[in-house]
């Protein structure tokens, strides 16, 4: 008897915990939409009751939060990490100046919540879940990899109308028509450009006709492959195969044996490391190989690549944005890349610190656009203006040029991509030149 | 033929029921489904028109290519095989014992490629990265046997099964947290790039070199099971633990020979494989520890020479099998389903030798 009775306790208690929780979010929810509606200091009065997705209210010194989400583990932390610290710096720039000390967005700090998004679906649910509960959040900086963002990382923040903005998804059908969210920018190439760079690298420059691609089962090595082989073909060159592998396979022996056989001009694999690595350095066992030339993408453009691969990895080419545009700038070598240095102790190991730093500092613009000052020192963001600010940006100067945003989130609409041969690559030695670099905007190849 | 036969417990009316011709049937059916997908496939592959089909060069790389890794695996089958021989337990920390002496003859290989060590006294510094892994899997091994499964000699069958899959995981996230989860690329010695020409057939030289350390030690094992006095221990062991200590057999000693052995083996088969993929990272022992453990299950549990033939057949499976099965069929990507092909087969001949190629024909309960 007794048993049922504290059975019953705790089952209404837990019960009670339930309903307090769902009504604690309501009134906050409420206290958001009833607090504002205050003629700010700057700007007109904003109404939180007509934005679809409400307000952040942050309170007289109170820190802004946005959020990071980025592959800051595993094997391919080379990538994600360096984003961060791009952010991380961009942050500190916001007073003008790299001195360590971060600057501030309208009068308020920035804290920054990182977090890790595995460059896998999983990875990146867990860590929208956590950003997007937090009702705070403005705005998240991220993902690293289309697999995290593309159906997840992506619709679970845009529930909430929190603004995300990636510095390396490169997925095509993040921006596309229908598909995307609209709360969804990148500062990153779409790959539409890449994979038809890469194309015209191999068919125009290299003189191949016949090619062979290797991806995995990720949505950015897929749509890469899927854009070069369209591209490949439509100037008049032949795909001897197209293959699919696991990112966590080790073993491509028989794989490259059985495209040998063919005698492809060309290999394209656009996936991540190690099999990348993995892929160079077995294929130079490979005696029908000797003659075909190994291609990568920037999904390779780690230095894990030339370490795990070794002297396999010489002659091999990866193609990633072309950073010798903007590395040989001014503010780059003078400021901004001692400023890296001085924070993480190393130069850069990946292509998307600049693309980070500019994300971050777009977004700033854009809060210091819509936000509304309040006379109690607190600040109004609302989401929708706030994404539709960012979507507004137009002739921004940032390192890695001129970004103008359009409607369906693309930022880099001219985009340089870069083709570099081992030894003499970027992720290596920061002032490595391309021995072939394209420059195309969407328009070029929106067929 | 039941497909359990007298070993199954609980006879009475679960015995009248496995004698329902239904199930036959339907096993009967799958099997000559897989049979007839094999053939299909073979034939397919082997007429496409001459501009599609694999040369000869091709095949023989291929058959070669299984050879050698097959080689590897049945050297790590008979570290699972011997302790199921005596211990009637799946080892599943195996793979982790592989792991752990690949890893550590990385560092050496590491420092010793870049000081040119490597590369000046090739063979020197081979067999000692060989002596350093079998070193620290014997370590690995004979640690495991005392702390995980020997507390636990009496217990109910799932409890040590359970204890070494912990023990597994345990390895892997020590060797993860200690040394990260980058893969971690292994140094290959200049002198063995290239490939030898042997019997008019070019072969890489790293494979030879497989093939040969790998049949030495089989060999070498074979040779002290049926010979010397301890091997005599062991099989008594494995036949029959009491009788066994009745005799004067120290058990306790006989087993930890038997990890020792299994140690030895997968330190051996953790250079192999690391100069073979050319990478080592802490996960690397979990894929080839179930293939391992599998060809052990294929060739025969508890026999040595069925580790060899099991590891050699899943090795050839999973090199030829996609290749000649399933390019004809026009399947895309044949390569990713090197594992569906190598398990369908595996069924396969289960159904009908249930005890594995060299087992009894009986099944055996794990």
């Amino acid at each position: 008897m007794r048993k049922r009775n504290r059975l019953a306790l705790f089952a209404l208690l837990g019960a009670l915990t339930l309903v307090a929780a769902a009504c604690a979010d309501e009134d906050e929810g409420g206290a958001e939409t009833g607090a504002t509606g205050g003629t700010g200091t700057t700007g007109a009065a904003v109404d939180c009751e007509a934005d679809p997705f409400g307000c952040v209210e942050v309170g007289a010194g109170e820190p802004i939060t946005v959020g990071t989400l980025l592959a800051i583990s595993g094997d391919v932390a080379f990538l994600g990490l360096d984003s961060q610290y791009g952010v991380e710096l961009a942050v500190d720039y916001l007073d003008g100046a790299f001195d360590g000390t971060p600057g501030q967005i309208a009068g308020h700090d920035v804290s920054l919540v990182n977090e890790d998004d595995g460059c896998s679906a999983e990875g990146g649910q867990a860590g929208a879940t956590k950003l997007a509960a937090n009702t705070q959040m403005v705005a998240v900086i991220g993902t690293s990899c289309s697999s995290a963002a593309l159906g997840v990382a992506d619709k679970i923040l845009a529930d909430q109308g929190i603004m995300l903005i990636s510095p390396s998804n490169t997925n095509p059908n993040l921006t596309a028509e229908g598909v995307t969210t609209g709360f969804y920018a990148r500062t990153a190439h779409n790959d539409k450009i890449q994979g038809a760079i890469v194309a015209d690298f191999a068919y125009d420059e290299l003189g191949a006709t016949s090619a062979a691609t290797i991806n995995d089962e990720s949505p950015y090595a897929d749509a890469l492959a899927a854009v070069f082989r369209s591209v490949f073909e439509s100037k008049g060159g032949t795909i001897t195969t197209f293959e699919a592998i696991q990112s966590s396979d080790t073993d491509f022996k028989p794989l490259l044996t059985s495209i040998a056989e063919q005698s492809p001009d060309v290999l394209y694999f656009p996936d991540f490391n190690p099999a990348c690595a993995l892929i160079t350095s077995q294929a130079a066992d490979i005696p029908g190989l000797a003659d075909t030339a190994l291609i990568g993408s920037d999904g390779c453009a780690d230095p894990s690549f030339t370490e795990t691969a070794g002297a396999a990895a010489d002659g091999a080419y990866i193609s990633q944005p072309d950073t010798s545009a903007f590395t040989q700038g001014d503010f780059y070598q003078n400021d901004f890349l001692p400023a890296y240095e001085e924070l993480v102790g190393d130069t850069p190991t990946a292509a998307f610190h600049a693309h980070s730093f500019d994300a971050m500092n777009i977004l700033a613009d854009a809060i210091e656009a819509v936000a509304v000052q309040n006379d109690d020192g607190s600040l109004t963001i609302p989401r929708t203006a706030l994404k539709d600010a960012v979507l507004a940006t137009s002739g921004y100067e940032g390192i890695t040029g001129t970004i103008t945003c359009d409607a369906l989130g693309d930022c880099a609409t001219l985009v340089t991509i870069g083709v570099y041969q081992v030894p003499d690559v970027p992720f290596d030695d920061p002032q490595a030149k391309p021995v072939f670099s394209e420059t195309k905007s969407l328009a070029d190849v929106a067929a | 033929m039941s497909a359990t036969g007298s070993r199954a417990v609980g006879g009475g009316a679960l015995g009248r029921l496995e004698r329902l011709p239904l199930r036959r049937i339907v096993l009967t059916a799958l099997s000559i489904g897989v049979l007839v997908a094999v053939v299909y496939g073979s034939y397919r592959t082997l007429t496409l028109p001459a501009g599609q089909r694999y040369s000869a060069s091709a095949w023989r790389d291929f058959i070669v290519l299984g050879i050698a890794q097959g080689a590897v695996y049945a050297l790590i089958a008979l570290g699972y095989t011997l302790v199921y021989g005596i211990l009637r337990m799946i080892n599943f920390a195996h793979g982790e014992v592989f792991m752990a002496g690949a890893f550590s003859s990385y560092f050496f290989a590491d420092a010793w490629k870049d000081s040119g060590f490597m590369d000046d006294r090739t063979w020197l510094s081979l067999v000692l990265l060989v002596l350093i892994a079998m070193g620290v899997s014997v370590l690995v091994a004979v640690l495991l046997e005392r702390i995980a499964y020997r507390p636990l000699r009496g217990a109910p069958r799932l409890v040590p099964l359970i204890t070494a899959i912990g023990a597994s995981l345990f390895l892997q996230n020590t060797f993860r947290g200690l040394f990260g989860s980058q893969t971690k690329g292994y140094p290959k010695p200049t002198a063995l790039e290239g490939t030898w020409t042997i019997l008019g057939i070019p072969i890489q030289k790293v494979q030879v070199i497989v093939l040969v350390v790998a049949t030495v030690s089989m060999i070498a094992l074979t040779l002290f099971v049926a010979r010397t006095k301890t091997g005599k221990s062991m099989r008594a062991a494995a036949e029959d633990q009491e009788i066994a200590s009745l005799m004067g057999i120290d058990v306790d000693r006989v087993i930890v020979t038997t990890f020792i052995i299994g140690g030895m083996l997968a330190g051996i088969a953790g250079v192999l494989f690391a100069l073979t993929f050319g990478n080592i990272s802490y996960f690397m022992g979990f894929a080839p520890g179930i293939t391992a453990f599998t060809a052990a299950v294929l060739g025969g549990i508890g026999s040595i020479s069925g580790a060899a033939i099991g590891g050699l057949t899943i090795g050839l499976l999973q090199s030829v099998g996609p290749a000649l099965l399933l390019t004809g069929a026009n399947v895309p990507s044949p390569f990713q389903l090197k594992d569906v092909v190598t398990f369908a087969i595996l069924i396969l001949v289960l159904v009908f030798r249930p005890g594995g190629i060299l087992g009894t024909g009986e099944a055996e309960k794990v």
